[in-house]
C-alpha cells in the first residue's frame, strides 16, 4: 500500500508516493535521482548515505522515506546551495584542497558528518574529529587528510 | 601569439582534477547508473559451506509479481562458461567454478540461482521463495586439516584439496642449516583479510540486439582484460562488447577479478532483451567477493654468530578457498618471490601448497603476496635481534644488500633495479630519534611502563610487470591526440579507482607538451574510448601506463618539433621545445608556439615532406623488468598493562618509490596503505566457525578501523631512479601496507619482551597481548 509523503530536499518540495519500507536512502537515489548519497552497506555503519535532516547528520539508510515526512532533508547536492554558481562549501573546498579523499565513495556522508560536527562545535580538538567521524569509514586515506580537511574547513567557517 | 611560461608541473602539490565531481555528488558510480526498461537481479546464495543440492523448486518464486525470469545452474550448461583463472603454474587443478553451482555447494555465499524482476525490492522477495534443498556435508575449514588424508574433498573429483605445489629451491639448505650456529624456527599466520572496499560490487549488462553489442558497466579494476573473458566465456565476438568501469570506489585488488555476476547479467540481459543491474549488498560482498592472506608459514632459518642470514627453509600453506578466482592460485607465488627482502639470502628452499578450503577465494588484496613475505622476513629479523641480543637495526644492517650491488640479483632470480637501503633505515633512524626513543622505553620500563619501538625495512615487486611474468600481458596502452583546439586528451589503458591518475598524468603532459593542467583530459574505463589496455593493479598505473603516455609523449613532442622546424625554416635538430616555445638554438627571438604548430598541423596546406597531418600518437610500453619500491618505517606502542590495549603513538616512514609527479598523491597512497597494514596487525581477522559460517559477516563484526583508531603518519622520502621505465617512478600503491604490517607486529612483540613474549599472532588485539603479558607462553 503506497502512501503519499512531502518532504523538502534541498530547498525544493516534492510530493511522493513511496512504499511504507521504501529507505529514505534509496527514495533521494532512486526516485529523486541524487545519487551522490551513497550506499556502502546495510548496518548503519558505513556513513556512506549520511543526509542531514533538519540540519542534522542521519544515516538516510537508518530512517524510512515515510518518516521524513514534512522534513527539510539536505544531500551533498545542495550543500553549497546559496554559495553562488560554482561554489563549494568550505567543506567541500578543504577536501579537496587537503587531498582528504581518493575515490570518493565515502566523501559525501563524511562531509555531511562534518557538518554536523562544525555546527555543534566550530573549533574541535583532533581527538574530538576522530572521534567525531566514527561513523563514517573510509577505506582509502587512513584517515589523516580527512582530519586536516575538517581543521582548515573549521579555521575557514570560524573567519567568515 | 607570445609564448609564456608554465610552471614546472612534475614534482608539485597540485589538487586533483578528478575531486570536483567527487565533493559535489556528481560523479557516476555504476549502481548510479540507470537505464530505461532495466531490471534487476538477485542472487540465490547458499547458506551451508559444504552441501550436496537435493532439489531446487523455483515455481513459487516464479509466479510473484514483478519476477521475470529465474535461472539455476543446470540452465547455464553449455551457454555460459566457468569463471576464469589466469597463471603460469606448470601444473594446476581447475575444477569447474561455475557462475551458479550445481549438484554441490562449496562455501557460504555460494550462487545457486538468479531471480531477475523489475526492481531490487521484487527481485530480492523472490529470491526468498527460491527453496533449495541441501543435504549438509561436513566442512573444510582448517588449512592444515584439509591436507590431510581422509579430510572431506572441496572438490571430489581431483582427489585431494591441494590444488597445487611449488617447490623453489636456490643453493643448499640443508648445508646452510648444518654450518650455523644459530637455527630458529617460526610459525606465522597471515589472517583471513575482507578488502571492504567502500563502493560495493556493482554491474550492468545492456545488450543491443539491432547491432549485437553488449555493454557492460562494471566495478572492475579491469575493463580490458574482463572484456576478453566475456568474449570467451559468453561466445561473444570480443570486439561487440564494450566495458565501462565508471567511476569505481575502491578496490584494493578485491574488483581485479572476473565475477560471476558480470557473467550472469551479461547472459541475462541477452536472453532477455533488456538491461539487467546487479548491486552487492555488503552482507553479500563479505561473502562473495575475494577475500586476502590466509596464509600458514613454517620457518627455518639458520644464521651465524654475527646474525648474518646462511639459509631459510619454508613451509608455506595458502588458503585458496573453494575455487579459484582470476589470480589465486598466483598470490602466494609472489610470496616466494620477495622472501629475500633487503637481504643477502644465498639458500633458500620454499615449497608452497594451495589448498581449497570451504571458503570464500581468496585472491589479490593490496600488496598481494608481498605484505606476507615481508611480514616473514621482518619477524625473521627481529627473531635474530632477540636471539643473539643485538639490536634489531643492527641485524637488518648486516644483512642488507649493499648500495652498490644494484642492480642485484636474489636468490629467486629477481633483478632489484635500484635501491639503498642502509640509507633509508639510517635516515629513519636519525629522522624518529631512535636513540632517544630506546632511551625513554629504558626509563618507562623501569617505571613499569609498556613500550615497544618497531622497525621494518621493505622491498616490493611493482610496476607489474614483463609480459613474460604474466598470465594476461604486462604492457600498458596509451593514446595522446592533440586536437586542434589546443586540447591534449589522453586515452590510457590504466583503469584508476582513487589513485590520482587524471592529474598525475596531466601534470607529465603539462610539462612536457607545454600546456595547462586544464587543456588535459585523461579518458581511461570505456573499452571503446581506449581500445586497448591491462588495468590498475600492482602498483602499475605510473611506472606502466605512465611510461606508455612518456612514450606517446615523445612522439608528439618530436612530430611538433618537425613542424616548428619547417615553419622556421630550420633544422629539426637546432629546435629547442620549452613550455609552449619551440625556438631555434641561439637565436631566441625566432620561434613558433605550440598553437602555431598544432594549427599548421591540423590546416594541412603546408606540411613538412612526408609529414601527415594531425598530432596523435598511441603506444604500447612493455616493461624489461619490475620496480623495486622500498622504505623504512618505525613505530611506537604504548601497551595498558591492566587491560592489554596498544596505542600507537607514532608512526614515522621513509620511503623511496623513485622519482615523484605529485607527492600529495604519493602521501596519500601511503596513508591509505599504512592504515591497511596497521588493520591487518591489530584489528582485522576474518574468522569462520567450524562450521564454515563466516562470523566476521557485517562490518559490526569485522574491525574495519575507524578515523579514532589510526594515528598520524610522519612521512619522509628518498628518490632513488628507477632504470626500468623513462619516467624513473616506482610506484606507491601497496608499498604502505607491506612496510607497516610487521613494523607494527614488531612494535608490539619489542614491548612484550620483557614478558618473555617472542611472538604472536595477528591482529594483536587487547584481550591476546594482555593474555600474553600474563603468561608470556607465546615464546
Amino acid at each position: 500500500m503506497k502512501r503519499t509523503i512531502r518532504l523538502t530536499v534541498n530547498g525544493r518540495e516534492h510530493s511522493l508516493e513511496v512504499e511504507p519500507r521504501l529507505l529514505l536512502a534509496h527514495l533521494l537515489r532512486d526516485d529523486l535521482d541524487l545519487t551522490g548519497t551513497h550506499i556502502g552497506c546495510e548496518t548503519s555503519l558505513c556513513g556512506a548515505c549520511t543526509v542531514l535532516v533538519d540540519g542534522r547528520a542521519v544515516k538516510s539508510c537508518t530512517l524510512l522515506a515515510v518518516q521524513a515526512e514534512g522534513r527539510q532533508v539536505t544531500t551533498i547536492e545542495g550543500l553549497a546551495e546559496g554559495a553562488g554558481p560554482q561554489q563549494l562549501h568550505p567543506l567541500q573546498e578543504a577536501f579537496w584542497n587537503e587531498h582528504g579523499l581518493q575515490c570518493g565513495f565515502c566523501t559525501p556522508g563524511m562531509i555531511m558528518t562534518a557538518h554536523q560536527l562544525l555546527q555543534e562545535n566550530a573549533e574541535p580538538s583532533e581527538d574530538e574529529i576522530r572521534h567525531g567521524l566514527e561513523g563514517n569509514l573510509c577505506r582509502c586515506t587512513g584517515y589523516q587528510n580527512i582530519v586536516r580537511a575538517v581543521q582548515s574547513a573549521a579555521a575557514e567557517m570560524r573567519e567568515r | 601569439m607570445m609564448a609564456t611560461t608554465v610552471p614546472k608541473q612534475i614534482g608539485a602539490r597540485i589538487r586533483r582534477k578528478e575531486d570536483p565531481r567527487l565533493i559535489t555528488g556528481s560523479s557516476t558510480y555504476t549502481d548510479d547508473v540507470k537505464l530505461p526498461g532495466m531490471l534487476s537481479m538477485v542472487l540465490v546464495r547458499s547458506p551451508h559451506a559444504h552441501a550436496r543440492i537435493t532439489e531446487i523448486d523455483v515455481s513459487e518464486a516464479e509466479g510473484m509479481d514483478g519476477v521475470v525470469a529465474i535461472v539455476t545452474g543446470a540452465d547455464l550448461e553449455g551457454t555460459v562458461a566457468g569463471l576464469p583463472v589466469a597463471h603460469t603454474l606448470d601444473e594446476l587443478k581447475e575444477p569447474p567454478h561455475r557462475a551458479l553451482s550445481i549438484d554441490k555447494v562449496r562455501y557460504v555465499g555460494d550462487a545457486v540461482a538468479a531471480v531477475v524482476a523489475v526492481d531490487p525490492s521484487r527481485a530480492r522477495d523472490a529470491a526468498e521463495r527460491v527453496h533449495v534443498g541441501y543435504e549438509s556435508l561436513e566442512a573444510v575449514v582448517d588449512i592444515e586439516a584439509a591436507t590431510e588424508d581422509g579430510s572431506p574433498l572441496v572438490h571430489e573429483e581431483e582427489g585431494s584439496n591441494i590444488a597445487y605445489e611449488f617447490p623453489f629451491l636456490a643453493g643448499d639448505v640443508d648445508e646452510a642449516l648444518l654450518n650455523a650456529d644459530v637455527v630458529l624456527r617460526l610459525r606465522l599466520m597471515n589472517q583471513r583479510q575482507i578488502p571492504v572496499a567502500l563502493e560495493p560490487r556493482s554491474v550492468i549488462a545492456q545488450f543491443d540486439r539491432g547491432f549485437g553489442k553488449m555493454t557492460l558497466w562494471s566495478t572492475t579494476q579491469i575493463p580490458h582484460l574482463l572484456r576478453t573473458q566475456l568474449a570467451v566465456g559468453l561466445g561473444f565476438p570480443e570486439h561487440s562488447i564494450r566495458v565501462i568501469a565508471p567511476e569505481v570506489g575502491g578496490g584494493f585488488g578485491s574488483k581485479l577479478n572476473v565475477y560471476a555476476e558480470e557473467f550472469l547479467t551479461a547472459h541475462l540481459s541477452r536472453t532477455l532483451g533488456r538491461p539487467v543491474k546487479w548491486t552487492a549488498d555488503r552482507s553479500e560482498g563479505f561473502l562473495a567477493t575475494t577475500h586476502g592472506r590466509d596464509q600458514l608459514n613454517e620457518v627455518e632459518v639458520g644464521v651465524d654468530g654475527e646474525g648474518r642470514l646462511l639459509g631459510m627453509r619454508v613451509r608455506m600453506l595458502q588458503d585458496l578457498g573453494a575455487y579459484h578466482q582470476l589470480l589465486t592460485p598466483v598470490v602466494p607465488t609472489l610470496t616466494v618471490l620477495m622472501l629475500p627482502g633487503c637481504y643477502r639470502l644465498p639458500n633458500l628452499e620454499v615449497h608452497l601448497s594451495g589448498v581449497f578450503t570451504n571458503k570464500t577465494p581468496t585472491d589479490a588484496y593490496r600488496g598481494a603476496g608481498r605484505p606476507e613475505a615481508t611480514f616473514l622476513i621482518e619477524r625473521v629479523m627481529d627473531h635474530i635481534a632477540a636471539e643473539l641480543n643485538l639490536d634489531p637495526a643492527e641485524v637488518r644492517r648486516r644483512n642488507f644488500i649493499a648500495a652498490d650491488d644494484f642492480p642485484a640479483t636474489t636468490a629467486t632470480e629477481l633483478v632489484y633495479d635500484s635501491g639503498d637501503y642502509e640509507s633509508a633505515l639510517d635516515r629513519l633512524l636519525e629522522l624518529a630519534d631512535y636513540a632517544g626513543l630506546r632511551r625513554e622505553q629504558e626509563e618507562r620500563r623501569a617505571r613499569g611502563k609498556v613500550m615497544g619501538i618497531g622497525l621494518s625495512t621493505y622491498v616490493e615487486i611493482c610496476g607489474i610487470g614483463p609480459s613474460a611474468a604474466l598470465p594476461a600481458g604486462g604492457w600498458e596502452a596509451c593514446t595522446v591526440e592533440v586536437r586542434r583546439t589546443g586540447a591534449v586528451v589522453v586515452k590510457t589503458g590504466i583503469s584508476p579507482h582513487g589513485q590520482g591518475q587524471e592529474t598525475t598524468f596531466a601534470q607529465i603532459v603539462a610539462d612536457r607538451l607545454g600546456v595547462s593542467i586544464e587543456a588535459v583530459e585523461i579518458a581511461h574505463g570505456d573499452t571503446d574510448y581506449v581500445p586497448e589496455g591491462i588495468g590498475t593493479f600492482g602498483s602499475r598505473g605510473l611506472a606502466v601506463g605512465g611510461a606508455a603516455l612518456s612514450l606517446a609523449l615523445d612522439t608528439i613532442r618530436a612530430k611538433v618539433k618537425k613542424f616548428a622546424a619547417h615553419l622556421l625554416e630550420a633544422h629539426e635538430e637546432d629546435i629547442e621545445y620549452e613550455g609552449d616555445r619551440l625556438e631555434i638554438k641561439g637565436a631566441p627571438d625566432r620561434f613558433v608556439t605550440l598553437e602555431d604548430v598544432i594549427g599548421a598541423a591540423y590546416l594541412a596546406t603546408d606540411l613538412p615532406e612526408g609529414v601527415e597531418p594531425g598530432l596523435a600518437a598511441t603506444h604500447f610500453f612493455e616493461p624489461p623488468n619490475f620496480t623495486f619500491p622500498f622504505g623504512a618505517h618505525l613505530c611506537v606502542v604504548d601497551i595498558d598493562p591492566e587491560t592489554g590495549e596498544p596505542t600507537l603513538r607514532r608512526y614515522v616512514g621513509v620511503d623511496d618509490c623513485g622519482n615523484v609527479i605529485n607527492p600529495m598523491i604519493v602521501d596519500g597512497q601511503l596513508h591509505g596503505g599504512i592504515a591497511q597494514g596497521i588493520a591487518q596487525a591489530l584489528f582485522e581477522e576474518a574468522v569462520y566457525d567450524r562450521n564454515g559460517q563466516l562470523v566476521t559477516g557485517t562490518l559490526m563484526d569485522y574491525a574495519l578501523p575507524k578515523a579514532s583508531y589510526l594515528p598520524n603518519y610522519e612521512l619522509h622520502r628518498m628518490t632513488t631512479q628507477t632504470p626500468v621505465n623513462p619516467l624513473g617512478a616506482k610506484g606507491i600503491g601497496e608499498a604502505g601496507t607491506i612496510g607497516s604490517t610487521p613494523c607494527v607486529m614488531n612494535a608490539i612483540v619489542d614491548a612484550l619482551s620483557p614478558y618473555g613474549v617472542r611472538h604472536l599472532e595477528m591482529p594483536a588485539r587487547p584481550e591476546k597481548i594482555w593474555r600474553a603479558m600474563g603468561s608470556g607462553a607465546s615464546k
